[in-house]
């Protein structure tokens, strides 16, 4: 079980754990439950991203694009949470 | 020995993610639920980011991936704490267990959206 093979299988993992978090994102009962759910698989993306620049080799490019995807995760949040407090549509 | 610090720390960052995602789908109330994935995921996501980091040995992309823990650790509770302030303007009561504390109709019955 070459280091390869271990980000391979952490990742698989964290996919899983995206899969679970997407039930509670869909299901959730209202629009909150779906923003906390939408920021967690976020978080959990970027490390994806960065374990698959490992496997891949081409850590350099997967850095920028997980760091870019962090921002936008939190930018999204933050759209999100910003509409909520005005419109006040649950 | 490097090889199994990093692994070390990211098997730990994946197991954080798993307890928060747990916490998402078991518990009760919206609050509970960003309270879990809120902390399990910043933690989570910078020990498996810094195993990472350490994997990749001393060069500017290792710099990277620790300026993405310093800004998860930055944003990820700015963002909850967004969502929670939007939630409690908007009337949304945290549920309790049992009879709500006199006087107030807090938290009644377990919150519907």
């Amino acid at each position: 079980m070459s280091m390869n093979d271990f980000f391979l299988w952490m990742s698989l993992i964290l996919g899983f754990l995206v899969l679970v978090s997407l039930y509670r994102g869909i299901g959730g009962p209202g629009f909150l439950n779906r923003i906390v759910a939408i920021n967690d698989i976020g978080t959990k993306s970027v490390v994806i991203l960065v374990l698959m620049g490992l496997v891949i080799q081409r850590v350099d490019m997967f850095v920028d694009i997980s760091l870019a995807y962090a921002l936008l995760n939190f930018i999204g949040t933050l759209a999100a949470a910003k509409y909520l407090e005005r419109k006040g549509a649950i | 020995m490097l090889e199994v610090l990093s692994g070390l720390l990211i098997a730990c960052g994946i197991f954080l993610f798993a307890s928060g995602t747990l916490g998402l789908l078991r518990l009760p109330d919206f609050y509970c639920r960003m309270h879990a994935t809120g902390k399990c995921d910043t933690l989570g996501a910078s020990l498996a980011l810094i195993g990472c980091a350490l994997y990749n040995g001393f060069s500017l992309v290792s710099l990277k991936i620790l300026f993405i823990v310093l800004f998860i650790f930055l944003a990820n509770p700015t963002a909850t704490h967004a969502i929670g302030r939007a939630a409690l303007v908007n009337q949304v009561f945290p549920w309790t267990r049992g009879p709500s504390p006199a006087g107030s109709n807090f938290g009644k019955e377990r919150e519907e959206e």
